[in-house]
Order: structure tokens, then C-alpha cells, then sequence
């Protein structure tokens, strides 16, 4: 009887649970929330504060999304996930989309039937070493112990860059970024590499960041963007283009202080009016109303202010926008035309 | 006859023991210099006590514990010390202990996980204390299993009412026949059919008369009234999480342990075979492979499109897990009863289940709650695993708030928090089960 | 005579009648139980059709990109995912391994000192008892990496006019926080390795040297033993025993001296060269850190049940033994112990299996065992989650089943023959 009672519950709970099919933009509206895969817990791109509201970078993007579809950018319920959950939890439909500084790779889009829906960060492999070290360049790491997190793309760059220059190294793997930074600050390891975001990061929170330099090297690519699944193209067009709209509201000059007055009435730039709902059915297209480009936009502002609020050089992070920065400005950051 | 005699006849006044065998001296003597190399032992380790507590002292003590962040933590300590070494920064206990103990939990419900706790000490008290607490408090016992997820989770009170009375249905309609098996199996059957008549499952239509379908309706969950705020189960996080997941895993893995326990001393072949394959798959396999089935394969083995969220997937593989360990430890209790237990029941003439009910069950599972409680403390240690799965349990958290720039580099301060918890909560319980033993142990003989 | 009423068998006597009924029961479990997986299988079958993938193992012999610092065999990251996997597996062997005989060596001591009449000892032994027991295995690894990073010295304290740091023993070990660095074994005259397996993934290199080694040692044990057994046959014969103990002696070291100075072993010692140190052998901080923790954490487990075991032996025994003449350790060795093996032993197995299990949270930090190859960066990697954690989930069960079965033959063997 225990038993029967087991599965009744089992059964109950996979009913309440609800199903994924493959609309998700019906199953986002009729639950009420997103759900959004994003890091345990990266500086600056997705962290928990002391009352559990999520911030960061990546946080922002699905925070946009959110305000866009739903028309509240708070309607987010962020699930964690780990380098090795992140897809499965994807592809089961466990979360809508990932925002999880996920790198795009050929084979995860084809092979792991994801769709990347863009680049949010461009980003790419670095080092950092004791300037004490005297090391100027990558290749003088002959024989050096480097610290790498598991798990990730970071490993495979690495075994290929010191294999293409013929110069051997003890990788030393480690599970997350705080535990590389201890060894690292101990000296357990003589290099700590990753992400160039996250170095950055890491370097700033240090008691001496000046002692402690990133080499000029960057050995990968690492288009970080969200994923949705591959298969629901609509969904995808969703946050694909409230990615854009973000983008384009910078180029633009649209931000979260001048948007409401920007969508009161046609302005005379008539790609803002598309964007913004005052002209034309953008909105009717991808499934959802007129505003919603002014909503994603009012959450967390633009590309730029999100940008600004949670890495930028103004933060502990720091970053430089550099091959992030809009195409107009010498980056890489370029949205297609909202027309 | 001469009166000379050699036997003394007064008693000599009782002298006080040497000095050096009574008393403080006395005792260091008989307990820690009672010879050379006992006494150099004892100077080691004295000195190893030394130099391991003036440097945790220092740190633990010597330490700030108003700061907003790490920096303003090394800035304070700059301040007093001069230093940032031998110093801990308590601040990010300060910052985020409620984090910790009850994750992302709504702060204005914080009390029905406190309630939910306190209700579970008074359920299992007169259990764990039968002798002692009231037997009233079984009452209390019988409802916890409902009443724990209504708290937890929230929403209408009639969903546990409802899953309660389908037990009393199963009970009442088993008890109709004769015979253990039939009524078993009506039981079963009609406990099925209530909740799907309760919670409305698209069988109601067809299956029920139309009168019992609508006065449910009445009273249908979403309508009544005590109604709490719903509480999503990826809000549950931190020490609480811990707690959940290992209460939940013991209370639901009790009953399968039993049916695996008795399956597995049963003379019937094949469900023997079942029982020993599964004890022996579960118990042979780490219970991080387990988490990992939970967290990336159970949705590829239910049916197309099932998605329910990681936290129960993660309570059902740890009760499984704990399953069967459970059986193995109530299997020992089986074997402890003497066989004159079993062959007195038999010369009752009592039957299968009215022996192992009346008779075996009650003395089996008393002289097993030690057993039972071990593994408590070992499933309840073991949920820190979840953390390597993305649940942010106490371990997890740590990893999320050393994510959030104002913490990022704090280390030791978190984990010793984190230590402390555990350390507190396992060794109480550790405490209880060596009492029960002691107890069961005078009791025996 | 006329027969018996012949019973007629109806229908309501599979539920009623005990004969038929475990029958029923067991063909309804079995039913109900083969109605499951079959449920199971069709649900992994339609799922991994709408996720587009397929059972295979091809994506064994791709490369597997990745590299493992501490390991037995050669390896190179464009060796295949199965050689990862190898390379993993016997990375779990080693700590279990290892892990086994420090925690039962720890163990016994711990359990025997805390019955040890200095009360300072025993109570320090009791709180290094409850606090392994009561935190999580988990915290233990993460706090022995973190201690060994933090209170080691880099290698860099090694370097210069004036080091802080030096090596120990003859410098020949140097204890630094990226591992311990000790000598390795090396020959001038090697007689080479044999290979296994070809070019496969699961080559597997045997060192002849090694062989040879452990054929002469045991070929000396063996003559020894001769030796003994002769002296006590003469003895029993004549009442005489023969001095035997510097021929003995002899058959022990004479033959493995030969053989090494044949093979002209000699020391590697680890030196400083660029940023690490090189030669010897290098035993990794995660290896020793997760060797620690496990051992440390198990051997509190097992100190109790030694405890448990030695308390368990009534005190009628230590007398009895006592009042026949024997000596203190005597009694312990001859009497106590003996008897107390069989109390301990069972539950020593079970600690045995929950330790080399507990070497699953290798990841924690970094050392690349199977979970961290095979059911880390290779599923990563490779998304292949459903062939992974079923090799993996086998693999574990293999090594559990085998260690069982051999604790049980030895348990066997020990167990009281009860009349």
C-alpha cells in the first residue's frame, strides 16, 4: 500500500509539474513566469544578493526577455545550473532559456540541438600570472602549473594551445572559480586560466590587484550568448530579438531614462517608432504586443546600461568594453535592423 | 597461658591516603602521568592543543563582524590590527546567516519552515521518547507527513486533507473482505480512485457517480479556505533545504524499507531477487551518480514531456538511496528478534501480516531506531552533495554568495559556519542514538 | 477403497489458498516489475528520438582533448575518451586503495587510544572521533585541499640564494602545496617494459624491473619459509633448534641486493627546474588532499567500530588469558583481538565500500577520477549523459560487488564455527 502511495504521488507530481511541449512562449504566458537557466554563481554576470534577488549581466538579459514577454521584469524564477546540467536542463525543458555565459560552439548547436540566438559577450581565453613571475608572454609558460576550471571549453583551448606551441604544463582542474582563486593566491598554481571576464573579475577582487598581471595572449573565441531549444523557432525569435532590441536601443540612444518619453507619441527617427511600437506591427510579428520593446528595455536599460551597471569600468569588475563595444565604436556588438 | 600477645587489639588510627594518590595530583598522576611515555604523550599533545587553539582562538575571536563587504572587512582589520592575516571576517555570516539557514524562502513565511521544524520535534517525540512524552502526541505523528508539505509548499489545506482521507478510504475498504490480500488490493484500488475523484483527473467523468464528482468540486482545492501563500520548491535553499530532503527522504523511505526488508528475508524467489537487486544496485553505486541521474537522466525515463522541478527529482533518488540502507538496518532488527517471537505468533495462528504487524514490526523497528537515526545523520550529511548538482543547499550558497562582488574571495569563514551547522545538528542526534542504545541495551538484559 | 474427493481447483484459490498464493504474488511482481522497465525503455526510447540522439559508444575512440595530471599511464590529450576513462578508473583504484589502508591503520590506532587509560588521549580521541563523524565528508575534502594550499610553501620559497624553504631527507622529498615531490625509482640497466593490449586504448605498461622485483622477493619469502619450516621439523624430531636466523636473513637480502645492483637502480631526486620541480614523483595536492580527508573521515568510523569490537569481548576473556600466564600484549594479540576480528570485520566492510563510493567527490577538488573523466569532462564534452552515468553507475557497481565478495570470503573464513 506505501508502495501505491509512492507512485500515486509520483504521478501527481508529474502532473502538477506540467509539461514542456513546444510552444513555449504559450507554457511562459500560461505559468506566469520565465524560467531562466543561469550560473551558480559568476562575479558580475550572476549572483544571488543577501535577500536572493539575482543580478548580473546574464540576469539582465533574462530580465528583458521577461519584462518583454510578460510585461514584468521580476516574473523570473532563476534556476542554477551547472557546466554540466546547463543543456540537459535546457533540453528537458526544465528552464525556457539559458543565460549562462555559455560559449556558442558548432557542436553544441548542431549536435547538442540547441540554437544559440546571438552574442552577448564576446569574450575569449586568457592568463593571469604573479607579476613576480616576470613573465611577459604566454609561451614563456614552459613547465608552469595552471589552473583551469573543469568542465568548460577553457580545457580543451588550453591542451590545444600548448600543444600547437610544443611547450608542456600541469594542468591543475578545479571545480569553481572561488577555489582557482585560493590556489592561485596561494601559489598553488602559477597561472590562472580563463575567461578574460572572469580574470578580470577575479583580479579585482584581490587585496593587490596591481601585483598581478593578464597576458596580451587571448587563445580562443568565446562568443558567449543565450540559448533556447533548437526546434521552437518562435521562442527563439523572442529572445533573439529582445536581445537586439537592447542592442539597438543603445546605438539608437534609447535608455531607461528616456524611454518612456521616447514611446509617448512618434518621435522622428522612424526606426525608434518600429522599435518602440509607435509605428508599424514589429510586436504583432514575434507573437507579442507593441510595447514590448519598451518594457525589455525599461528593465534593466540597454545594452550599454546593463553593460555599465554590473561590469563596467565603474564596478569592482572593471571591464573595458573593447570588442564589446557597438560596431560604431570599433566592437563587435551590432544588432540587425528593426524593420 | 601467657596474656603476651602478638595480635594487636586496638585498630589503628586510618591514615590518609599519600598525597600523591588523592586529589588533583593524585588524579593527573593516575590519568595522564602514569609513565614515562604516557607522561611525554601527554606533553605532545598538550603542546599540539596549544598550538592549534591559540591560532583557531585568535582567528575565530580577534575577528570583525560588522562590515558590508570583504574590503571593508581587510579595511577594519588594516584599522585595528595592522594586519588582514589571523583574523576572520564574521561580516558575511552577519550579511547573509539568514541566506544561509533558509535560502531563498520568502523572509514573511519564514515561520512556517520554523513551525514545520517544531512541529516535527513534537511528532517524533513520542517516538524517539516513549517513554517520556505523552502517547497522545501520536496524533501529531499521523498528521506531520500531511501537514509538513502544506506548510512547506503552501496552498489549499484540502490537497493534504484530501491525500489523508484516501489513506482512511484504503484502510476503511481494505478492512471490508476477508483476507489480507483482497483487501490490500481493494485498498489500493479504491485509495486510487479517490484521489483521482479528488484532484480531478479526467477519469472523474467516467469512472464516479456524478453526485460524488460535484459535492467534491465543492470543496475543490483552489475555492476553500485556509489557504496559504504557494512556496515554489526551487525557493527552498540552505540549511533548510538540507533538513527537507533528509526528512523526507527518511520519513518516505521508512514504509519502502520495510516492504524491501521483508522482501528480502521472503522465501518467495522472485520477489526476493527484486528486492536484493535493488539493495545491491543502490548500495553499490556512489550517491552522486545518483544525483546526477536525478539532475540529467530522469526526464529521458518518464513519459515525453513530464518536467517536475530538480528538488523533488533530487527527494525521490535520496529516498530511494536512503531506501536502501533503511532495509538493510531493519533487516538487522529482523534478524535481532529471537525466532521464538516468530513461532509464538505462528502458534497463535496469527497470519503473515498480523504477525508482522502485531508482533515482529514493533519489536523489529524499536531496536532499530538507533540504526534508523545513523542513517539519518549519513543521508542528512550526504545532501551537501546536492551542491555539486546546482542546488544550492548551505555548500551551494557558499559558492553563490562568493559570486557576489562584495564577498568574492571570502573562504574559511563560510565553510566554518557551514561546519558549525552540521556539526551541531548531526552530533545531538549521535548523542540521542547512544542513549537509545545504552537504554535498549539495559532494557535487554 | 475409493480415491479421495478430487479437489477441484477454482479460481479464488490463487488469492485464498496458501499453497497457490506466493505463486500468484510472485508472478504478479514479476509482471508488475517487467511492466516498469518495459515502461522505462519505451520512455527513453521516445525521448532520445525527440531529442535526435542515439544509444552509441562511438564517441569512446574520438579524442578526448582534455588532460589528467595525475595518473599511472601515459596519457595525452589526443588520447581517446575510453583511455580517459582507464586512466579515471585506476585514479579511483589508487585513492580507494590507498584510502583503505591509512583509514584501517588510523582507525585501529584511534579505536585502541580511545580506551587508553591517559585520559588526555582518549579524550582527544573522542573529539577528533565526533567531529569526522558529524560534518559532512564533503566539508572534510574541501577543508583538506584548502589547508594544504594554504599552509604548504610554493615551490618558489625553494628558489634563490635565500630559500626559505628546503627539502627534507637528504633532499630528496620537498613538500610543497602543489603536491609532495618524492624520489622515483629509476635503472641504468632497465630490462624495459612489456606492453599489454598493443596500441589500444587500454594499453597498459608493465615494467619488467618491477616483475623481476617481486618474483625474487617472493621467491625469497618462499625459501625463508622453507627454512622455518625445516628448523621446527628438526626440532620436533630432536629437540634441538637449529640457528637459523642469519641464513634466513641472508635468503631475504642477499638476492633482491643482487638484483638491483644488476638493474643498476639508483634514486631521481626531484630538483628545481623553471617553475616546478622536476624528476621524481610527483603525488598531486588533490590526490594526498582527498587521501586525507577520506582516510581521516572513515577512519573515525572505523575507530568506533574497533572500539565497539574490543568492548564487545567480555572481561572474563582478559582474565581467563591472564591467569594462564600470558603477557599484556600477548593477550591482546592472542585473545582479544582474534575474537573481537569477527565483530569488526562485517561492519569494516561496509566502511570499506563507503569509502571507496565517498571517492566519487573527487571533483570537489580536482582530482580526475572516473566520476571526474568519464561522468564529468567526457559527458561535458561529449553530451552523451545517458551512455556515461550507465557505464558509470556499472563501473562503481563492479567495484563495490568485488570488494564485497572478497570481504565476505574472508569473513567467511574467520567467523566462528558454531556447533
Amino acid at each position: 500500500m506505501q508502495k501505491s502511495v509512492f507512485y500515486g504521488a509520483l504521478a501527481a507530481a508529474v502532473v502538477f509539474g506540467g509539461a514542456a511541449g513546444a510552444a513555449t512562449l504559450d507554457d511562459v504566458k500560461a505559468r506566469g513566469n520565465l524560467n531562466c537557466g543561469v550560473s551558480t554563481g559568476l562575479v558580475g554576470f550572476a549572483s544571488p544578493d543577501a535577500s536572493g534577488n539575482w543580478e548580473g549581466f546574464d540576469v539582465a538579459v533574462c530580465r528583458a526577455v521577461a519584462a518583454a514577454v510578460l510585461g514584468d521584469p521580476q516574473a523570473v524564477e532563476f534556476i542554477p545550473t551547472t557546466g554540466k546540467t546547463r543543456f540537459t536542463a535546457l533540453a528537458s525543458g526544465e528552464v525556457d532559456m539559458l543565460a549562462r555565459n555559455t560559449t556558442w560552439t558548432f557542436s553544441r548547436d548542431t549536435d547538442l540541438k540547441l540554437d544559440f540566438i546571438g552574442v552577448n559577450y564576446y569574450d575569449g581565453q586568457g592568463f593571469m600570472v604573479p607579476k613576480a613571475l616576470g613573465v611577459t608572454s604566454a609561451k614563456d609558460l614552459d613547465g608552469a602549473t595552471v589552473c583551469i576550471q573543469t568542465g568548460t571549453t577553457t580545457e580543451l583551448n588550453l591542451a590545444d594551445f600548448f600543444r600547437v606551441n610544443n611547450i608542456s604544463y600541469e594542468p591543475v582542474p578545479i571545480e569553481t572559480n572561488a577555489e582557482a582563486q585560493q590556489q592561485y593566491l596561494a601559489e598553488a598554481c602559477d597561472v590562472y586560466t580563463t575567461d578574460a571576464s572572469g580574470l578580470a573579475a577575479t583580479r579585482a577582487s584581490f587585496e593587490s590587484p596591481g601585483d598581478h598581471v593578464i597576458l596580451p595572449e587571448i587563445i580562443s573565441k568565446e562568443p558567449l550568448g543565450p540559448v533556447v531549444r533548437h526546434g521552437d523557432n518562435e521562442w527563439g525569435d523572442i529572445v533573439r530579438w529582445t536581445l537586439n532590441a537592447l542592442i539597438s536601443a543603445e546605438e539608437l540612444g534609447i535608455t531607461s531614462a528616456n524611454v518612456g518619453e521616447l514611446s509617448s507619441g512618434p518621435t522622428n527617427n522612424p526606426e525608434i517608432n518600429r522599435l518602440l511600437g509607435t509605428e508599424g506591427t514589429l510586436g504583432d510579428m514575434i507573437g507579442l504586443d507593441s510595447e514590448w520593446a519598451q518594457r525589455a528595455i525599461m528593465a534593466e536599460g540597454n545594452y550599454g546600461e546593463i553593460f555599465e551597471t554590473n561590469i563596467g569600468e565603474n564596478t569592482p569588475v572593471g571591464l573595458a568594453r573593447g570588442l564589446n563595444a557597438q560596431y560604431t565604436e570599433g566592437g563587435l556588438i551590432y544588432s540587425p535592423p528593426f524593420r | 597461658m601467657s596474656d603476651t600477645s602478638f595480635v594487636r587489639t586496638e585498630m589503628l588510627a586510618e591514615q590518609d591516603p599519600p598525597p600523591t594518590s588523592v586529589g588533583v595530583i593524585g588524579w593527573l598522576r593516575a590519568n595522564l602521568f602514569p609513565n614515562w611515555w604516557n607522561a611525554v604523550l601527554t606533553v605532545l599533545c598538550l603542546a599540539a592543543i596549544w598550538y592549534v587553539l591559540s591560532g583557531l582562538l585568535g582567528w575565530t575571536l580577534r575577528s570583525v563582524w560588522t562590515a558590508g563587504s570583504l574590503s571593508e572587512c581587510r579595511e577594519v582589520m588594516i584599522a585595528t590590527w595592522g594586519s588582514t592575516h589571523g583574523h576572520a571576517c564574521w561580516g558575511v555570516i552577519n550579511d547573509r546567516w539568514l541566506q544561509l539557514l533558509f535560502g531563498f524562502y520568502p523572509p514573511e513565511l519564514y515561520y512556517r519552515p520554523i513551525l514545520a521544524l517544531l512541529l516535527l520535534i513534537a511528532a517524533l517525540a513520542p517516538v524517539l521518547f516513549a517513554d517520556k512524552v505523552s502517547p497522545r502526541f501520536l496524533y501529531v505523528t499521523a498528521a506531520y507527513p500531511f501537514l509538513m508539505p502544506w506548510l512547506m509548499w503552501g496552498g489549499s489545506i484540502w490537497t493534504p486533507v484530501g491525500v489523508a482521507a484516501g489513506f482512511a478510504v484504503a484502510y476503511l475498504v481494505g478492512r471490508a473482505p476477508r483476507g489480507a490480500v483482497p483487501g490490500l488490493v481493494l485498498g489500493i484500488l479504491s485509495a486510487i480512485v479517490w484521489w483521482m475523484a479528488w484532484f480531478g483527473f479526467p477519469v472523474q467523468a467516467e469512472v464516479l457517480a456524478a453526485g460524488l464528482g460535484e459535492g467534491l468540486a465543492a470543496i475543490s482545492p483552489d475555492t476553500a479556505p485556509f489557504w496559504l501563500e504557494t512556496v515554489e520548491s526551487r525557493k527552498f535553499g540552505g540549511f533548510m533545504l538540507s533538513v527537507m530532503i533528509g526528512v523526507v527522504a527518511i520519513g518516505c523511505s521508512l514504509p519502502l524499507g520495510i516492504l524491501l526488508a521483508l522482501g528480502r528475508q521472503s522465501n518467495m524467489l522472485i520477489v526476493k531477487a527484486i528486492c536484493v537487486g535493488f539493495i545491491e544496485f543502490i548500495r553499490g553505486v556512489p550517491l552522486i551518480t545518483l544525483l546526477f541521474v536525478a539532475s540529467t537522466l530522469l526526464n529521458i525515463f518518464l513519459p515525453p514531456g513530464t518536467n517536475f522541478d530538480i528538488i523533488l527529482r533530487v527527494m525521490i533518488m535520496v529516498t530511494l538511496f536512503a531506501a536502501a540502507y533503511m532495509a538493510e538496518v531493519i533487516r538487522g532488527g529482523l534478524a535481532g528478534l529471537p525466532t521464538g517471537q516468530y513461532e509464538g505468533a505462528d502458534s497463535l495462528g496469527l497470519n503473515y501480516w498480523q504477525a508482522q504487524r502485531l508482533i515482529i514490526m514493533p519489536q523489529a523497528l524499536k531496536i532499530s531506531i538507533p540504526g534508523i537515526v545513523s542513517t539519518f545523520i549519513g543521508i542528512f550529511k550526504d545532501t551537501t552533495l546536492v551542491s555539486i548538482i546546482a542546488l544550492l543547499d548551505p555548500l551551494g550558497l557558499s559558492n553563490s554568495i562568493r559570486a557576489d562582488t562584495d564577498w568574492n574571495g571570502i573562504y574559511w569563514e563560510l565553510f566554518a559556519f557551514i561546519a558549525l551547522l552540521f556539526f551541531i545538528a548531526c552530533f545531538g542526534m549521535s548523542r540521542y542514538s547512544m542513549y537509545l542504545e545504552r537504554k535498549l541495551k539495559t532494557e535487554n538484559d | 477403497m475409493t480415491d479421495p474427493p478430487r479437489e477441484s481447483f477454482r479460481l479464488s484459490m490463487l488469492i485464498y489458498d496458501t499453497r497457490y498464493r506466493s505463486l500468484t504474488i510472485q508472478v504478479v511482481a514479476l509482471f508488475a516489475f517487467m511492466l516498469l522497465v518495459a515502461w522505462i525503455i519505451s520512455n527513453t526510447v521516445q525521448n532520445l528520438a525527440s531529442l535526435g540522439k542515439e544509444v552509441e559508444f562511438g564517441f569512446f575512440s574520438e579524442p578526448a582533448s582534455y588532460d589528467i595530471n595525475q595518473r599511472l599511464l601515459d596519457y595525452t590529450s589526443r588520447d581517446t575518451h575510453l583511455r580517459a576513462s582507464f586512466v579515471g578508473l585506476l585514479n579511483t583504484l589508487v585513492v580507494a586503495v590507498l584510502g583503505c589502508i591509512t583509514a584501517t591503520i588510523v582507525g585501529v590506532l584511534v579505536g585502541v587510544a580511545r580506551l587508553s587509560r591517559n585520559w588526555l588521549i582518549a579524550r582527544i580521541m573522542t573529539v577528533y572521533v565526533e567531529m569526522f563523524r558529524n560534518v559532512p565528508v564533503l566539508l572534510w575534502i574541501v577543508f583538506a585541499m584548502a589547508i594544504l594550499i594554504e599552509s604548504l610553501p610554493s615551490p618558489r620559497a625553494f628558489r634563490g640564494e635565500n630559500a626559505t624553504q628546503s627539502l627534507i631527507l637528504n633532499d630528496s622529498v620537498a613538500i610543497t602545496n602543489r603536491g609532495v615531490y618524492v624520489p622515483e625509482a629509476l635503472f641504468s640497466r632497465s630490462l624495459g617494459d612489456v606492453r599489454l593490449f598493443g596500441e589500444s586504448s587500454l594499453r597498459f605498461d608493465v615494467s619488467l624491473d618491477l616483475i623481476a622485483i617481486i618474483a625474487v622477493l617472493a621467491a625469497s619469502i618462499f625459501a625463508f619459509r622453507r627454512i622455518r619450516n625445516w628448523a621446527e621439523r628438526v626440532q620436533n624430531e630432536t629437540g634441538n633448534r637449529p640457528t637459523t636466523w642469519y641464513f634466513q636473513v641472508a635468503v631475504l637480502v642477499v638476492p633482491i641486493f643482487v638484483l638491483l645492483a644488476a638493474l643498476g637502480f639508483h634514486l631521481g631526486k626531484p630538483e628545481l627546474k623553471g617553475f616546478n620541480f622536476a624528476g621524481g614523483t610527483h603525488l598531486r595536492n588533490s590526490l594526498i588532499a582527498l587521501w586525507i580527508a577520506l582516510s581521516l573521515y572513515t577512519a573515525a568510523f572505523i575507530a568506533e567500530i574497533v572500539r565497539g569490537g574490543i568492548l564487545a569481548i567480555s572481561k572474563g576473556q582478559t582474565e581467563a588469558a591472564g591467569s594462564l600466564g600470558l603477557r599484556p600484549n600477548r593477550i591482546m594479540s592472542l585473545v582479544i583481538l582474534p575474537q573481537a576480528l569477527r565483530v569488526i570485520i562485517p561492519p569494516l566492510i561496509s566502511n570499506y565500500l563507503n569509502l571507496t563510493k565517498n571517492s566519487s567527490l573527487a571533483i570537489a577538488v580536482g582530482y580526475l577520477d572516473i566520476t571526474g573523466t568519464l561522468g564529468g569532462i567526457t559527458l561535458n564534452q561529449t553530451g552523451r549523459e545517458l551512455e556515461c552515468l550507465l557505464l558509470l553507475m556499472l563501473i562503481y557497481l563492479c567495484i563495490s560487488l568485488t570488494i564485497s565478495v572478497f570481504m565476505n570470503i574472508y569473513n567467511k573464513r574467520v567467523a566462528l564455527v558454531e556447533r
